[in-house]
């Protein structure tokens, strides 16, 4: 498996989020992803965005193109350095929210992407790493 | 500072979201359209979305606090005009907009928002004479 084209985008103000959106989008459409594609992997995007500012405390989110053999794909990784989530399992369950939210965020993206990925220390930051196939 | 705008329609309020909107924003629209039912006796609320490219957690909610806001303003609220990817991609994600009346285009939901009205003539209850 091999990564492409890559870009990397800060996290830090609500704009942010829909500049990701966007930026995501684009690489989906480039790489070919069908309509519905598309906006599973931007959905799941904003989401994860959105942590990170609200959760994390901003962070900043990385666009990658993947490539294993003729399967493409996109990787999205999103990171913060805010307080970290104690307990993932619990984190992870519809409606777990710490905030204001309806808690569908982590849950959400992850029956979003086809890979998910999440590693937290408490205190050091958290790490979510999304792939979604062609 | 950016708004989304409302237009008045008769006794209907309709708002077309045209851009991709950040958090603040969809927050301001929640707070601009309950301050609108409430100065113009709105009776229905229409939002198209037939723009939104997507609907997240976060505009879900948006649109099912609107609505549940207009009930309690005694104003129903129709979202109209979701594209198919965003149906498919908002049900997977784990929200079903409960409590939120949908149709398919502006004129489907006009519609709607106009039986609800005469249901309630019928019923020998004229909301705005009371």
């Amino acid at each position: 498996m091999t990564a492409g084209a890559c870009e990397s985008l800060p996290v830090t103000t609500p704009d942010h989020v829909v500049i990701v959106r966007q930026a995501v989008r684009r690489h989906a459409v480039a790489l070919g992803f069908s309509l519905v594609d598309q906006t599973k992997i931007v959905t799941a995007a904003s989401e994860l965005a959105r942590n990170a500012l609200i959760h994390g405390g901003g962070g900043e989110a990385r666009i990658e193109s993947l490539a294993d053999g003729a399967r493409k794909g996109l990787r999205l990784t999103f990171e913060d350095h805010g307080p970290g989530i104690p307990d993932i399992e619990r984190a992870m369950k519809d409606g777990f929210t710490t905030g204001v939210g309806l808690g569908l965020g982590l849950s959400g993206a992850k029956r979003l992407s086809n890979d998910f990925h999440i590693a937290s220390t408490p205190g050091v930051g958290t790490r979510v790493v999304i792939a979604r196939w062609k | 500072m950016e708004r989304i705008p409302i237009i008045k329609l008769g006794s209907f309020l309709l708002v077309s979201i045209q851009v991709d909107m950040h958090d603040q924003l969809a927050l301001q629209l929640q707070d601009d359209l309950t301050t609108r039912i409430t100065e113009t006796a709105a009776q229905g609320v229409l939002i198209d979305i037939s723009a939104l490219e997507m609907v997240d957690s976060f505009i879900g909610r948006m649109l099912g606090n609107i609505a549940a806001m207009a009930r309690v303003l005694d104003a129903e609220t129709v979202v109209v005009g979701m594209r198919p990817a965003v149906a498919i991609t908002l049900v997977e994600l784990g929200m079903s907009l409960e409590g939120v009346r949908t149709a398919l285009d502006v004129e489907k939901g006009m519609a709607l928002l106009a039986v609800a009205r005469e249901g309630d003539r019928d019923n020998g209850y004229d909301r705005r004479s009371l």
